[in-house]
């Protein structure tokens, strides 16, 4: 059985985008989260409209896998798994969609308080159709993820996977995004290598 | 390679607090499905399947249950009452505690609008609590992933029993009607006038349900009761079409059932019925009718219990498995209330009245918001 390697990482926080420990694109702290979203969004795509009805948990990931997938991926469709984390689920999404219940309750972003959402939202884009799971936990549990990527490459479940964090409450975010695969040239898969520290 | 084997299970809903009470009501044809007159969730009378007010309370023996929300309640009551069932210790080290919901304590939000207690709606520091409840120190695992995310959360807990990680696991659901969900589904148009239809020809949308689930897993032999159900393998697949509409094939879900009976090593004329998602939505049960038929399963009788139960969200995988479970060992294929004209295109065999049958293997499947699917064989 090969071993499962992380063959390329994004990640996105204080307004910073890394790929594979390089910083690619900085914006301006005193932007808010919704202006950096628009000028990454700028910056790496510009070519996706779908992006402007996301929430903000939704055009994050989305971004890192825009950034982390560079090249497409060459696996069938079915073979490509998500796994994702974060702590607040889709908090700040509810929150936002409560505010218009009294008045007129919005499906538009009703659709978007479920924290897995950001999984369709790559899926459609990347056309990926394999496994899917979305855990909360209050910090990146990098254990539950290691093992159960790995159980998912064990059983031939996935040829690929994208796992990490995703998480947004407010301001505040962070997203840590994996491209995992088998007998590729890669870091190993382990929770200091997963969790990204040292950026 | 090692099985896992489920120990004990708990159904808690308006059709009862035991998995018996529940399995008998829907043996009778009893649906928990109700005209709720409740101004809180909505300004008109709407169908739903909820628990009746202190119908929660009445089960609390000692403990007070004034700390804990309804959602937490029908937690900690639903594992309490399985627990009772099995000599496991979950403290040992070797226990996954698994929560699988969608909205967990979203109530919360419409108890306190303008201030909220945020901490306390994050889904893990509810689990957080809900462990704590059984002196379980480790963390708990939250799985979240829409409608499909109570069967994932078995299919989660037979993973990480394989992978060796854990020996046994703990795994439990629920979710509560609030206003928040209902006024979603709502805004969706996509509530039911009556209570809902899966599969029929007059089907007009989706009832809501609460309710919660429970099963405890192990691999070890010496924790196996006698007949119990092996639980098989799984799949998960997502349709990237659309986030809130289900694909135009059933491919997708096709796709989790076909992985899910060829990696449990049975083929389609094993499996003696299908317990579907059928939530009674145009799109849905239509979207079912596909995958059936792409998955070679035109034949075998096919059920939904959302005409019990209503859709329980987060719950649904449980307590739909659990149904499944006690059929498959006592040989009936529950019938699917409500449905009286097939209404989907391909011709698909939904059970409309109770029937014996010799059989050792049921598909369970989901489908959810997102895109997502997955499909699992229980055997005996």
């Amino acid at each position: 059985m090969g071993e499962v390697s992380i063959t390329a990482s994004c990640v996105i926080r204080q307004h910073r985008i890394y790929r594979n420990g390089e910083l690619l694109w900085e914006a301006s702290q005193d932007l808010n989260l919704q202006d950096f979203l628009r000028a990454a969004y700028d910056r790496f795509s510009g070519q996706y409209p779908k992006f402007h009805k996301m929430d903000h948990l939704c055009k994050l990931g989305w971004l890192a896998a825009e950034v982390l997938l560079k090249e497409p991926l060459d696996y069938p469709p079915a073979e490509v798994g998500l796994i994702l984390a974060n702590k607040s689920a889709s908090l700040d999404t509810d929150l936002r969609y409560y505010d218009t219940v009294k008045e007129f309750p919005s499906p538009a972003l009703f659709v978007y308080t479920l924290p897995n959402i950001v999984m369709g939202e790559i899926s459609i884009r990347h056309g990926f159709k394999g496994e899917n799971a979305f855990f909360t936990s209050d910090h990146f549990d990098t254990e539950l993820v290691m093992s159960y990527v790995q159980q998912l490459f064990d059983e031939n479940a996935v040829g690929a996977a994208l796992c990490g964090w995703v998480e947004v409450m407010n301001e505040q975010y962070e997203v840590i995004l994996h491209l995992v695969e088998k007998e590729k040239q890669g870091l190993p898969m382990n929770a200091e290598n997963l969790q990204i520290n040292k950026l | 390679m090692k099985s896992v084997y489920v120990v004990a299970d708990n159904i808690l809903s308006p059709l009862g607090r035991t998995t018996e009470e529940n399995f008998s009501n829907v043996s009778r044809g009893q649906s928990g499905i109700q005209l709720q007159d409740n101004k809180a969730l909505y300004t008109q009378p709407f169908y739903a399947a909820m628990l009746q007010p202190g119908q929660l309370e009445g089960y609390w023996n000692e403990d007070s249950p004034d700390n804990y929300t309804k959602f937490e309640q029908l937690l900690i009551l639903s594992v309490q009452t399985a627990l009772d069932r099995t000599e496991i210790d979950i403290t040992d080290g070797r226990t996954a505690f698994i929560v699988s919901t969608t909205k967990g304590n979203i109530e919360l939000l419409e108890q306190h609008p303008s201030d909220a207690p945020l901490q306390e709606m994050e889904l893990f520091h509810t689990a957080k609590k809900i462990a704590a409840y059984f002196d379980y120190k480790e963390d708990p695992i939250v799985v979240s992933n829409a409608c499909i995310s109570g069967l994932l959360a078995i299919l989660t807990a037979r993973r990480l029993i394989l992978s060796g990680r854990y020996d046994h696991a703990v795994v439990t659901g629920a979710d509560v009607v609030t206003q928040f969900v209902l006024s979603g589904f709502q805004s969706f148009q996509a509530v039911s006038s009556e209570p809902c239809r899966p599969f029929d020809a007059a089907r007009k949308g989706v009832t809501l349900g609460e309710g919660a689930g429970t099963v405890i897993l192990t691999c070890k032999e010496a924790y196996i009761p006698a007949n119990a159900i092996l639980v098989g393998a799984g799949a998960v697949s997502n349709d990237a079409n659309h986030i809130s509409g289900p694909s135009r094939t059933g491919a997708e879900l096709s796709q989790a059932m076909v992985s899910a009976m060829k990696n449990s090593m049975v083929s389609s004329t094993d499996i003696g019925f299908v317990s579907a998602h059928g939530t009674a939505t145009l799109y849905n049960d239509e979207m079912e009718s596909k995958a059936l038929q792409l998955a070679g399963l035109l034949d075998t009788p096919v059920n939904s219990l959302k005409s019990y139960y209503g859709h329980t969200l987060g719950a649904a995988g449980l307590i739909e498995a659990i149904i499944g479970m006690h059929a498959l060992q006592q040989n009936v294929v529950i019938p699917t209330l409500g449905f009286e004209t097939l209404g989907v295109s391909e011709p698909v065999k939904v059970s409309s009245e109770m029937m014996q049958k010799e059989m050792k293997h049921f598909l369970k499947t989901v489908s959810g918001f997102g895109g997502c699917n997955a499909a699992m064989v229980f055997s005996k």
